[in-house]
């Protein structure tokens, strides 16, 4: 029979559920408040992400003007404005860049200490990850959304189920974005050295992922085949399309299934990488 | 002279360790250029949905693009990892550096050379070259000093922006990605005709802070054209002279910096 020794809690992989919950919640405390205490950096990233704004809205506004019936690649002029604020908004809650976390742990040994831990690796770094997403999305997403509200008119939601289907949608794209940075970093399980994999993943996020320009601009054959062959329009680009209304209802939370399906897939790869990677793995001694 | 030797050295080591591992080597040249195509793709798209931008064509959006990009790799490519100053700051590097007997800012940028980058002013290069072709440019001698020196004005400025954001650190370590809005965003910035910009912002980033005159006002002068906002046909003759202006204010915040500077001890 299962009991606890006098009043702590026993933390272990085949402990009971609220155990985990109680773990996986501490995790994420501990993910918020490591990030929390950096509030210079969140000022000035703040900043950045704004001038940022006004380059990218700018340019898109005139691209509107122009444009044929003035609705480029299906959007007006307000929602393309909601685009790119939201966008610059959600950036550093979905943390696409500058996590290679585990890839300097494999390279320097440290990892071992993870793998002694009572719960996977996945799960740990996830947890920390979400505390992270929740520390940004308190500081970081609504400066930049009031800045762009202030000097630009911006697209107000219609439909009810927006809202809420955005908030499920971000939650996704945190959970796909810190899938795919986990598997680029563990390549270095095989590599040593994950830059490589980390570049072309910097490269090929920002503009594949929606950040630099809506990937609806691009010819549509184009734009399907990567939302359904990579999970890299799941990132920005559909809780994107969600909150600008771009598309009719359906379409809306057909995107956001296609990010559940995602999610659920680039979390097993995650943890299936990790058992392969931790059967081969050589600590180097030191 | 013996300077002259001293600083040969600080780049040869720089230049053996960056090839001693060499696909890893490959893989971050070729990773170097991707960020720079993205620019000038991310022009090619944007004109896929309209015809202009800004009253700009895509044969002109380019010659502005290729100026800035040609004059941005050059200047990223020789200062850009000066940067890299708040994590020398930070960890008590810099002490080492200021006890030589040589000027601390050629040292910083010869212990950290970029030469990953080099594939980027090629490229830079190349779309400008392009663009020059593809425009139809009423050559006189005024025009072919313009398009020599606009790439070189082009990295003094960013140059100087790049040393200006970086000696926030001086003042401020955590001044984290403060300077990436200046450097990054003014390349951004040069990118695309400064008509598309409007109020404030546009005055701001154009004329205040001088970025109007990187690739902007000289692609209207090599073009003949008449700038929509109504600056005079000899404004693009004036990006030397603001390059010059943004090299001299960047080396007296420079120095000044350095006498600030304080060691952390550590």
């Amino acid at each position: 029979m299962y009991q606890r020794d006098a009043s702590v809690p026993t933390i272990s992989r085949i402990g009971p559920f609220r155990a985990f919950v109680a773990t996986f919640g501490a995790l994420i405390g501990s993910g918020f408040r490591r990030y929390a205490t950096y509030r210079q950096a969140t000022i000035a990233g703040t900043f950045t992400n704004i001038v940022f704004g006004f380059l990218r809205c700018y340019v898109l506004l005139a691209v509107a003007a122009e444009a044929v019936g003035r609705r480029p690649a299906g959007y007006d002029a307000e929602q393309l404005a909601l685009y790119v604020w939201v966008g610059q908004g959600l950036l550093s809650v979905i943390g696409i860049w500058g996590w290679t976390e585990l890839a300097d742990r494999i390279r320097s040994g440290d990892i071992a200490a993870d793998l002694l831990r009572p719960i996977a690796p996945v799960t740990g770094y996830l947890a920390a990850d979400l505390g992270r997403a929740l520390y940004g999305m308190l500081t970081r997403f609504g400066p930049p959304l009031l800045a762009g509200a202030l000097f630009f008119p911006l697209h107000t939601p219609a439909r009810w189920q927006t809202v809420p289907l955005f908030a499920v949608s971000v939650i996704l794209a945190v959970v796909i974005c810190f899938g795919c940075r986990y598997v680029v970093n563990a390549t270095a399980y095989w590599l040593h050295d994950a830059r490589g994999p980390i570049m072309l993943w910097t490269l090929g996020s920002g503009v594949l992922g929606g950040l630099y320009f809506p990937l609806r601009l691009l010819p549509e054959e184009f734009v399907v085949a990567l939302w359904v062959l990579t999970p890299l329009p799941s990132l920005l680009q559909t809780p994107l399309d969600v909150i600008a209304e771009r598309d009719g209802p359906a379409l809306q939370a057909g995107l956001v299934g296609l990010q559940l399906l995602w999610a659920v897939a680039i979390l097993a790869l995650a943890a299936l990488v990790q058992r392969r990677a931790e059967k081969r793995l050589v600590v180097q001694g030191g | 002279m013996g300077e002259l030797r001293a600083y040969v050295a600080l780049g040869s080591a720089q230049l053996r360790s960056a090839t001693s591992y060499r696909a890893s080597f490959l893989v971050e040249l070729f990773g170097n250029v991707g960020a720079t195509v993205f620019d000038v793709l991310t022009v090619l798209v944007l004109f896929r949905a309209t015809p202009a931008v800004g009253g700009f064509s895509l044969r002109e959006a380019v010659l502005i693009v290729g100026l800035s990009s040609a004059g941005f790799a050059l200047a990223d490519l020789t200062v850009g990892n000066v940067d890299r100053l708040k994590t020398y700051v930070r960890a008590g590097t810099l002490d080492a550096v200021l006890v030589r007997p040589l000027p601390a800012l050629p040292q910083l940028l010869l212990m950290d050379l970029p030469v990953r980058k080099a594939l980027r002013v090629v490229f830079g290069v190349t779309v400008l070259g392009v663009a020059v072709a593809a425009n139809h440019i009423d050559w006189t001698p005024g025009r072919v000093l313009l398009i020599v020196l606009t790439p070189i004005a082009a990295a003094v400025f960013f140059g100087s922006i790049f040393v200006l954001s970086a000696s926030l650190a001086f003042w401020w370590v955590d001044s984290g990605e403060i300077g990436s809005a200046f450097t990054y965003g003014g390349r951004d910035f040069t990118s695309y005709p400064v008509s598309v910009y409007g109020g404030w912002f546009r005055n701001l980033f154009a004329y205040a802070l001088g970025f109007g005159f990187v690739a902007y006002q000289p692609a209207l002068a090599l073009l003949g054209r008449a700038d929509p906002l109504g600056l005079p046909a000899w404004a693009g003759f004036l990006s030397p002279l603001v390059a010059v202006g943004a090299a001299a204010i960047a080396a007296v915040v420079w120095r000044t910096g350095i006498r600030h500077y304080r060691s952390t001890g550590s």
